[in-house]
This record gives structure tokens, sequence and C-alpha cells, in this order.
């Protein structure tokens, strides 16, 4: 961000270009419009089309294979808050919003914790990281086998996986229905993709540690700073634009989660989101309704994500 | 696991970041504050590979073993059974997803350097803008395209399972791969070597071809890596337009696992063969996978 490069365009002297003048800078950026054309066409075909798309469904009552009827307006989304089925679609968002909260708030944590950790120097460094890093090699649905297994409900002397060890261990109090728990199983829900994504919130907040600069350190430390000070008052500051980063990354990818929760648990009522919502209404073919879910997922994401982008351009323009 | 980044940090290049620092140094720890480190970093490492021990020492236990008692236990009789059962069930579908994983490498990569190149070196009015708005695209939630893009690439004649998948990770894998090209290439390819190439009346496919990708080795196995991984582990889009006689591994291994009462052994045996490609790339080239994952904090 430090050196923006300046563009190949040459500095733009206004006054109304000559003819010649025009053509000459339309030749110079012309090619690199038509080389990238392909890519464009294909998104705006494939992403802000389909988009529109999907707006239209569900704005319609196409809720059977048979086609398109008529517009109906913000019917399917109304419903969808006011009349949905024993407030599935209520439930599945409060699902979401616990799964969210324990992920962030548990991968970031343990993120941060491993990168101030290693940050400082310490022996092998390269082999903790690799190892607190593999899990992101690593897909949902694999992962999730062994979770599931780890998550066993059972207690007592049926109890298995983690609940095993507790037993084992007399922590029996420990023992409990994980993600079978009607109330807050979207918390141990969380568990898999905490520990999937600690590493990746790790090495954003290595690489932040990193990029600050020496000096300013020494800095404090001529100054007599203390540990605990150098920490507060100089490093964690300059940490913010990486914790928004991680923050943003981390909140939009849990407002998608779909392969963990289908490969753990697999579709059903208790750990339901939007994002399994939408597949499972697919599934009866009630195309607006399941449009309606997706564009309201779309926009929960969008409200995260769109703020950021906007910055991220500004940012990089002042620069 | 589409995770990436447009990380505003200042930071630097990724391998700098990560490189070791000579320890010592300015905040040198007392030694117990050393030993406290050292015993919470070996705590979490247990920790983070609980799940593999189970996932190995399960998979290679006999069906009698799989009980309650002992769960945790290394097998008493070791057996290569449940591998072979999950090999048998798992075998077309991993052919298939090299398939699937090879070519969106190479074709997003392609697109990617293309792209990266034009918007960070051969820039046109308006750039910046048309790059956000290609970025939108790798963090939308793809259920709210999906319903029309079933419909649509059935209609374009695609055939259904690996061809149709091919083709939506390369569309929605543009986004990241433009991200990463032109982060790299904005950080370095020197704005004066393409004047140079200018000078020397090339144009831009020229300047691309003889100037730009023979210094594009880096980024081209980043994206290679990032895309391989991403289309190997997708689930979403698998599920969505493919089965278990046509689809991917992550199909396959859902389907051999989902079971009610799934043959565990067997399950987990196959997760490892699953997971194996791809924890081989992160074994092996795992700086340039950090750098799939940390694309974007190179920020020009």
């Amino acid at each position: 961000m430090t050196t923006r490069t300046a563009t190949p365009t040459p500095p733009r002297t206004r006054p109304s270009p000559s003819p010649g003048a025009r053509r000459a800078r339309l030749r110079r950026w012309l090619p690199g419009l038509l080389l990238l054309s392909p890519s464009l066409i294909v998104l705006a075909v494939f992403v802000y089309g389909l988009i529109g798309w999907t707006v239209t469904l569900s704005l319609s009552d196409e809720h059977d294979a048979l086609g398109n009827k008529g517009f109906v307006g913000l019917s399917n989304f109304v419903v969808l808050f006011t009349e949905d089925i024993n407030g599935r679609f209520t439930h599945s968002l409060k699902n979401l919003l616990i799964f969210t909260v324990v992920f962030m708030v548990g991968a970031l944590l343990m993120g941060v914790l491993w990168a101030f950790l290693l940050e400082r120097g310490v022996r092998g460094e390269g082999f903790f990281r690799a190892v607190y890093l593999f899990p992101m090699a690593v897909s949902f649905v694999a992962s999730g086998v062994v979770w599931r297994w780890l998550m066993n409900s059972g207690t007592g002397d049926q109890a298995g996986g983690l609940n095993r060890i507790f037993h084992d261990l007399h922590l029996g109090f420990l023992e409990n229905p994980w993600w079978t728990d009607p109330d807050w199983g979207m918390a141990a829900m969380a568990l898999p993709a905490i520990w999937q994504l600690s590493g990746y919130v790790m090495a954003l907040f290595l690489s932040g540690f990193r990029g600050i600069p020496a000096d300013l350190r020494e800095a404090a430390a001529m100054d007599g700073a203390s540990t605990y000070q150098l920490y507060r008052h100089v490093i964690f500051p300059q940490l913010t634009p990486t914790a928004l980063s991680a923050m943003i990354i981390l909140g939009h990818m849990s407002m998608k989660m779909f392969d963990l929760i289908m490969s753990v648990s697999g579709a059903q009522w208790i750990t339901e989101v939007p994002a399994v919502y939408v597949w499972q209404t697919l599934l009866t073919s009630d195309y607006a309704k399941a449009a309606a879910i997706s564009i309201i997922l779309l926009l929960l994401v969008a409200v995260v994500i769109v703020p950021y982008l906007i910055y991220n351009n500004r940012v990089e323009r002042r620069s | 696991m589409s995770a990436s980044t447009i990380t505003p940090a200042p930071e630097a290049p990724i391998s700098k970041p990560l490189a070791r620092r000579p320890r010592g140094g300015i905040n040198r720890r007392s030694p117990l504050g050393r030993a406290a480190t050292y015993v919470l970093l070996v705590i979490f490492l247990v920790i983070v590979l609980m799940p593999a021990y189970v996932l190995l020492v399960t998979s290679l236990k006999s069906g009698r073993e799989i009980g309650v008692n002992g769960q945790w236990n290394l097998p008493t009789e070791w057996t290569f059974a449940s591998w072979e059962k999950a090999w048998t069930a798992l075998r077309p579908s991993f052919i298939r997803t090299f398939e699937l994983a090879i070519p969106v490498a190479l074709i997003s990569s392609a697109l990617g350097a293309a792209n990266g190149f034009v918007l960070s070196r051969w820039r046109f009015p308006g750039a910046d803008v048309v790059f956000t708005l290609i970025l939108f695209g790798m963090f939308i939630p793809y259920q709210a395209v999906m319903i029309p893009l079933r419909q649509v690439v059935h209609e374009i004649g695609l055939p259904p399972g690996i061809p149709t998948l091919v083709f939506v990770h390369c569309v929605y894998g543009i986004p990241i791969c433009t991200l990463i090209f032109r982060n790299y290439y904005a950080t370095t390819v020197p704005v004066e070597l393409i004047e140079a190439s200018r000078v020397d009346g090339a144009g831009m496919l020229r300047t691309f071809a003889s100037v730009i990708l023979p210094l594009s080795a880096p980024g081209f196995v980043v994206t290679i890596i990032w895309q391989f991984t991403s289309a190997w582990n997708d689930y979403l889009f698998a599920i969505f337009m493919s089965n278990t006689r046509n689809g991917p591994i992550t199909i396959a291994l859902n389907a051999l696992a989902g079971a009610q009462s799934p043959d565990y052994a067997a399950s987990m045996a196959g997760a490892l063969i699953t997971s194996l490609p791809t924890l081989l790339v992160y074994i092996v080239l795992g700086r340039w996978f950090i750098g799939g994952l940390m694309a974007g904090s190179v920020k020009s």
C-alpha cells in the first residue's frame, strides 16, 4: 500500500484533447479492456445477471415445478418472517446467529493467541505454524466425519468421542449433547469451524505483527515501555485493520456455512441455517421461497462485504 | 472453503512476514515465560492434531473394535480392511475429482493472470471500480445464483457432472485469481519494465507474453494450488449439480459417511483418502498455500 505505483497512462492534461490524442489514449487502454472482457461478460452474466434472476424468482409465486405464474411483490419475504411453519426461518436465523457469534469469538481468540505466542520467535515456529494451519487444507466434508464422531451425544456409560474422554477423566459435568441440544447446539457446531479457521486467523495476525516496523518497537523500548505497554499502546492499535479483515472474512464465511453442517448433522431442523434451508426448500421445488431465502442470505453477506470493498477501494486510491 | 482476504493492512509480501525473525531481540522473555509459551504451544498442538489421531486410529481398527469402550486407544489388531472398503467406494470419484480440479486450476489461473495484468499494469479508466465489481463475486453466497445457474448450464448444453462443475468453478474462481495476480503484479513488476516494453513498440499481448509471463511463476503456483484445493474440497456446487455417479469425491464421501449409523472405520479411512491430495499439496507446497490464503494482504 505504501508504494502505489503509477498507471501506465500518462498524466492527463485535460484542456480538450485533440481527436488524435484521444485516439492515441484509446489505443493505449482499449486492448487491456478487450483482454479483460471475456471475464467481465461471464461475471456480468453469472454473478450479477443470475442474482437478478434470483431476485425476480423471489418476487414470483413459482412454488412448484409448473413454472412462473405471476408477480407477488415482497410477499414471499413477509411470509418467511411471519407465517413460516413453526417459525422455521426465524429459527434458522437464530441458529445462524449463535453459530456466528461462537465461531467468530472462538476463532479470533485462538488465532490471536497463537499468533501472539509465535510472534516473538520460538524454536520450531515453522512447525507449529504448519500444524496449526493444516486444518485449512482439509474440506469440511472430511473433517465433518471425525467431528461427528467426536461430538457423540451419548453420555454416561454410553459416552463416545469427547464425552468418553470427559467420562474417563471423571469430568462428567462436561459431558453434553453437543449439537443435538435444541437451544445451544449451534454453539457446539461452531467447534469444528473454530478448529478449521483459527490457523487462518493466526496467519493473518502473524503477518500483521510482522508488518509492524521494528523501529516502532525499538522506540517504545527506548522510552522504557513494559511489554504490556508495548502491546497495549503500540502493537495492538497497529493491528486494527488486520482484525477488521479477519472479522469480515470469518463473518461472511459463517453466514454461508453449509458443508460443515451438512456433514456433521445432515439437513435437519435442530441445526438448520438459511444456507441449508435453501437446499431443503429446493428439494420440494419451491423455487420462489428458496430464492427469497437466498436473497436474504445475500443481503446479510452484502451488508458486511460491500462497505468493506468500498473502504478497500478508497484506502487504495488514497495511497 | 473459499477464504481469502483483501486485507487493507500494510503488510509486506507473503514470504517476508512469515519468515523467521531472529530470536531474542528487543523483548526477550523470562525463562518462566518462555517455558509457559512452549507448554501452551504444545497443548494447542495436541488439540489441533486430536481429530487427525482419531481419524488414523479408527480407520485402522477392525469392525469389532469400534464400540464405545477403548475408542481412543490404539487398535489391538491393525487392519487395512476399512481402507480397502473406503477405496472401493471412493475410487471412481477420486479419479473424477482430478479431472475436475486440474482443469479448473489451470484455466482459472490463466484467466487470472490476464485479468490481473490488465488491472494492475495495463489499466483503463475506471479499472478500480471494475476490479471492485469483480471482487464482489467471490464473496456472494452461491445459493443466490444456484437456482437459475442449474437451468443455465443445462440450457447451454454442458454435460452434467464434472464438465458442468469445471465450468462453474472456473467462472466463480475468476475473482480470487484476478485478485491474486493483480496484487502480485502490482508488487513485483516495476512500471518501468512495462514502459520500456512500450517504448520498444511492443503491444499489450507482446508485453504480457514476453515481459510479464516469465515473471509470473510464483503467482501461478499460488492460484493453481488455491483453485485445485477449492475445487477438490467443494461440496456446495457438487451437491447442487452432480450426484454420486458423476460427482466429485466430497459427494461420494458424504454418501459413505452420511448414513444414520455409519461405518465409522470406513468413513474415517474415506475422509483420509479424500484429504490426501490437498494435504500433500499443503505439506509439499505449504508456503504457496499460505500465499493463497493471504491473497491480497499483499496490497499494491
